[in-house]
């Protein structure tokens, strides 16, 4: 399956010849670490608008009243924001690129176990993307809903809502078949001698995550066509006065969207537990405890969605029963935590870019995880509900997770992806601008928040004015540095210095190939160890 | 699946199956015309249940697969019974 016996002239994946000439070699790649790159090639870009506009609205917030733009086109960039971030960038994100690129390799696998799917896969994730960008810009104007699409505004509302919904539904499709390739490889793939333990912690990650992207995502498409048909053929699913049920769609919606969540953090968690042992020279500490916790967050995640509907109307028994059950969902994640920690002790710390953003996905994590209890708590969320507090919440966690979890992967990755390193020093620099642009640009949101800042409101009053200018500097020392940090790896990726094949002295099956791989990853016998992480 | 691909289901086999669903659906339909009050929906969903369990286990293969590829499946719809259930903990106390 994934052993050549005899030895085969190393060509690296990016300068094989396939059937297919210049930009179609990519469009018609099977190659997973051809379509990891095309995903990161798309969801850079897409990132990088929603930046923007996220920067737009900063820029709104920097003072009370109208400062450059309506609230009608402040509705409209919220939800474009959202829609870009949520869809197109961090429920993607770490699966479909590094985890395409990646977890055939760290299994030992020559590809993952349908290279055509996946291709396709991608194929439906660009068409997906496209009609997202078309919701915005055709004749009714954006979506106005924010990107929970919440009935029964979102049945009334004149903007394109159908439009943005299809496009959800198609990418929704992406997710699901890149789901079920992954875990069919996991499954069938795995170098003969590599058990489930023996596997590394991003390809568990990548595991659980998977199942949640089968089972969850179907649901998120039928509650789209659900709301499309309530749009076009008035039948009632969430409208009261038809016998229909509004609340009907916030369970639906969050019978997905909760579990999606994981979705981006459980592979971002994946990475870290890759990342610490290398640069801590250490094994994992408490590895089954890590790999078995990934399949518990997915698991009891999916019990947990009613936490985002305690002041929507909901019975007071189903309360209280999903705020016990959010609290229990922390226990998995802060037993992560504290394994990531036992490693570090008493390590060999070599203090490099990736580890530098482990770090900092920790701190992060921790802030938006504690915040996360009080808003699981029903009688504090109560208070908190719907104000800035949440948008600082979310965004610690999804963009201080899973986003700086990014980063570090890219920064870790990136030598092994193209062969080349980019300027360390730089990086470590540019890491702590990004750092500290973040908790200026979001911790202000924490404390206006509790004093009652209303989210998706363009105008507020003047007592909140010192953090909205606080969060706004943050903002532009953030989009800086993102942009210099990307211009940097992409200047290591074109004219850095040829890094030999394991740069960090990892353990892991990756760093035992040349950097770049060839196309089918192992041309030499590789060696499988019994712990992927024996450093000492 | 690789340890299976040796197994084809006999037609014989497909055939009855296909009988049964037929005379399943024959049911769903003629069990409408009696009133059974707050049963009906009851009644139409165990039937389908059983149909789909059917078509599961000899169209999908399912009775021949490994045990684990079963314990999978039916984790699924264990997960699914439980999402419902907990929904209903709204519903029902509203
Ligand atoms: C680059 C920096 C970013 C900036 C400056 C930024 C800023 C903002 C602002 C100002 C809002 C609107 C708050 C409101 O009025 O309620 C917002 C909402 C939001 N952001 Fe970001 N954000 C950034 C990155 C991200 C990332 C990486 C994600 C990834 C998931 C994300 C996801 C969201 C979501 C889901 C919303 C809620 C939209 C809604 O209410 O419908 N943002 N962001
Ligand atoms: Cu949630």
């Amino acid at each position: 399956m994934s052993k050549a016996t005899e030895k085969i002239e190393y060509v690296s994946y990016l300068d094989h010849q396939s059937k297919y000439k210049g930009i179609f070699a990519w469009i018609f790649a099977t190659d997973h670490k051809r379509i990891g790159l095309l995903y990161m090639y798309a969801i850079a870009a897409f990132f990088v608008i929603g930046a923007f506009l996220g920067l737009a609205m900063r820029i709104e917030l920097i003072a009370p009243g109208e400062t450059i733009m309506k609230p009608q086109t402040y509705n409209g960039i919220f939800t474009v924001h959202g829609i870009i971030m949520i869809f197109m960038v961090v429920i993607p994100g770490l699966s479909a690129v590094f985890g395409n690129f990646f977890l055939p390799i760290l299994i030992g696998a020559k590809d993952v176990a349908f290279p055509k799917l996946n291709r396709f896969s991608w194929w439906i994730f660009m068409v997906g993307s496209a009609m997202a960008v078309a919701s915005q810009l055709l004749k009714s104007g954006p979506p106005d809903t924010g990107w929970t699409f919440y009935a029964p505004y979102s049945t009334t509302t004149g903007t394109n809502v159908i439009m943005a919904t299809t496009a959800a539904f198609v990418l929704g499709f992406s997710s699901i078949l890149t789901g079920l390739n992954f875990i069919v490889t996991i499954h069938q793939m795995r170098a003969p001698g590599m058990k489930f333990f023996n596997m590394p912690l991003f390809p568990w990650a990548i595991y659980a995550t998977a199942w949640i992207q089968l089972l969850a995502t179907p649901i998120i498409g039928i509650t789209l066509v659900m709301l499309i048909a309530e749009r076009l053929f008035g039948i009632g699913f969430f409208d009261p006065a038809l016998g229909g049920d509004p609340l009907l769609y916030q369970h639906l919606f969050w019978i997905y969207s909760h579990p999606a969540v994981y979705v981006m953090i459980l592979p971002a968690m994946g990475v870290i537990s890759e990342i610490i042992p290398t640069f801590c020279q250490r094994k994992i500490y408490g590895y089954k405890a890590i790999a078995l916790s990934s399949l518990a967050i997915a698991g009891v995640g999916f019990l947990v969605w009613g936490h985002h509907m305690y002041t929507s109307g909901m019975s007071e028994n189903a309360r209280w029963f999903f705020s016990l059950l959010t609290f229990i969902v922390a226990v998995p994640s802060a037993i992560k935590v504290f394994n990531w920690l036992a490693t570090m002790y008493k390590g060999s710390i070599d203090m490099q870019p990736p580890f530098l953003y482990a770090l900092e996905f920790i701190f992060l994590f921790i802030i938006g995880g504690t915040t996360g209890l009080i808003l699981g708590s029903v009688a504090t969320d109560v208070q908190v509900h719907d104000t800035s507090f949440v948008v600082a919440h979310f965004h610690y966690i999804i963009f201080g997770g899973m986003g700086f979890a990014f980063f570090a992967a890219i920064h870790y990755w990136l030598p092994k992806m193209y062969g080349r390193m980019y300027n360390l020093k730089r990086a470590k620099i540019l890491s702590v601008v990004i750092f500290v642009g973040f908790n200026l640009l979001y911790f202000p949101q924490f404390i206006i928040g509790i004093q009652g800042m209303p989210r998706r409101y363009y105008d507020y009053l003047p007592q909140f004015q010192w953090a909205q200018v606080i969060s706004t500097i943050g903002g532009f020392i953030l989009v800086a540095g993102l942009l210099a940090m990307i211009s940097n790896l992409i200047m290591g990726v074109r004219k850095g210095e040829i890094a030999p094949a394991n740069p960090w002295q990892g353990s892991t099956l990756e760093w035992q190939i040349p950097s770049p791989p060839s196309l089918e990853n192992f041309d030499e016998e590789i060696e499988i160890k019994e712990n992927p992480y024996d450093y000492k | 699946m690789a340890n299976n691909t040796s197994h084809t289901t006999e037609y014989k086999v497909l055939g009855r199956i296909l009988v049964l669903l037929m005379f399943m659906t024959f049911l769903t339909i003629s069990v409408t015309s009696f009133n059974l009050g707050a049963f009906s929906v009851t009644v139409a969903l165990l039937i389908a249940c059983f149909k789909a369990f059917m078509v599961l286990s000899y169209f999908m293969h399912l009775k021949y697969e490994s045990l684990l590829l079963r314990i999978l499946v039916g984790m699924v719809f264990v997960l699914f019974a439980v999402i419902v259930l907990i929904t209903f903990i709204d519903y029902a106390y509203r």
